[in-house]
């Protein structure tokens, strides 16, 4: 979604009762951001939304873009932000292999979450299709990607076949890369 | 800090980022600036060098592969080495191109002693010229606008005879342009006139 870099921006401050929506909404997808919501999000801060091409827009405070969403569909949070509470979001591995991919901007597939070096959750935690996943990799400490995931975490196991996670934002894509001026 | 949904509270936790490629560095070996990114690294963080670039760690994840995988894996590794050189050598290329690029300021006589100034060449050091021809606008109080010329190439027009300013302006607010690269011209219009003198 942000292969290309992001040009031209236009920026706009976002209605308080927006904002305040936008944070229960935060709130409900990612219930272990919790503690943290008041350091991410203050309640007093002004959010800007910069709105993209295609119906993108990314929520930035004090020009760091913290979340983005396509039209209205679920907040996907800013790598950045999954570096700085790497628990707070439900995570899923991949193998070595597939790292030089992801960074080239593919969609994950199946198999290299199913393969000796990656990671999915237990059946018992098992994720839902349309979940917000961070996605990190065999031998790295941090995130290398966040999608949402277009197949059950139990369903990738059964089918190991492909398209598991589609890609959002990955390391080194156009939204890593912008900084607002 | 009012914490009281969870029983241990988890500071934000701090990620260095390269200086290079500002990934994580542990993620610097998939950019085509990889080698940059390790020279940085041992200067700035001589610590962290052994854990990241661990080459045990690598072998023994790739042992646990099978044969074939092994080998598909290699030659992906050798591909990305190639492409990223390549790219390397790009960048270089980019960069050089960018040293040796000029910028110019010429004097055009427009009426009997007025003159506009135009600028040529500021797009290669990656400025917006639109901004760009606005600030000088701003800075002299005179019009200023992005013209398409003769040869299909955007260039600044500056109404008002604003040479030597503009390159002292363009010093001063532009350091990415180097100030050797700028040269000042005038373009003659009366050349016959010139010819017969000489």
């Amino acid at each position: 979604m942000f292969k290309k870099p992001i040009t031209t921006p236009q920026k706009s401050k976002l209605k308080s009762s927006v904002q305040r929506s936008l944070r229960q909404k935060l709130l409900d997808q990612f219930p272990l951001l919790a503690p943290h919501i008041d350091e991410i999000l203050p309640k007093k801060s002004q959010l800007d939304l910069i709105k993209l091409p295609d119906k993108i827009s990314l929520y930035a405070l004090d020009s760091n873009v913290l979340f983005w969403q396509h039209f209205d569909d679920a907040l996907i949070p800013h790598l950045r932000l999954v570096h700085a509470y790497p628990h707070a979001f439900p995570r899923i591995q991949v193998d070595r292999g597939a790292i030089r991919f992801v960074m080239a901007g593919a969609q994950l597939m199946c198999p290299g979450l199913t393969s000796p070096g990656a990671q999915l959750p237990d059946a018992a935690e098992e994720l839902k299709p349309g979940q917000v996943v961070a996605v990190g990799a065999e031998g790295k400490e941090n995130a290398c990607m966040v999608g949402v995931l277009k197949m059950g975490t139990e369903e990738i196991k059964k089918v190991n076949k492909g398209v598991a996670v589609e890609t959002g934002h990955y390391l080194g894509d156009g939204l890593w890369k912008f900084e607002e001026v | 800090m009012a914490d009281t949904t969870t029983e241990t509270t988890v500071p934000a936790k701090v990620t260095l980022y390269c200086g290079i490629c500002t990934l994580p560095p542990e993620y610097c070996e998939f950019t085509s600036t990889a080698r940059k990114c390790r020279e940085w690294l041992e200067k700035e963080h001589p610590d962290l060098v052994a854990t990241i670039y661990n080459s045990e760690a690598v072998e023994a994840a790739m042992s646990k592969l099978s044969v074939n995988a092994q080998e598909k894996a290699a030659k992906a590794e050798a591909q990305a080495s190639k492409r990223a050189e390549k790219e390397e050598q790009k960048a270089e290329r980019e960069a050089a191109k960018k040293a040796s690029s000029r910028v110019t300021l010429k004097r055009v006589e427009r009426a009997k002693r007025k003159h506009v100034i135009v600028v040529t060449g500021l797009e290669a050091f990656g400025l917006d010229l639109k901004k760009v021809a606005k600030d000088f606008g701003k800075k002299f109080a005179c019009g200023s606008s992005v013209t398409k010329s003769a040869a299909g190439q955007d260039e600044i027009v500056v109404q008002g005879d604003l040479s030597d300013d503009i390159l002292e302006y363009l010093e001063q607010q532009y350091p990415q342009v180097p100030f050797d690269n700028i040269d000042q011209i005038e373009e003659k219009k009366k050349k016959k006139a010139e010819g017969g003198a000489a």
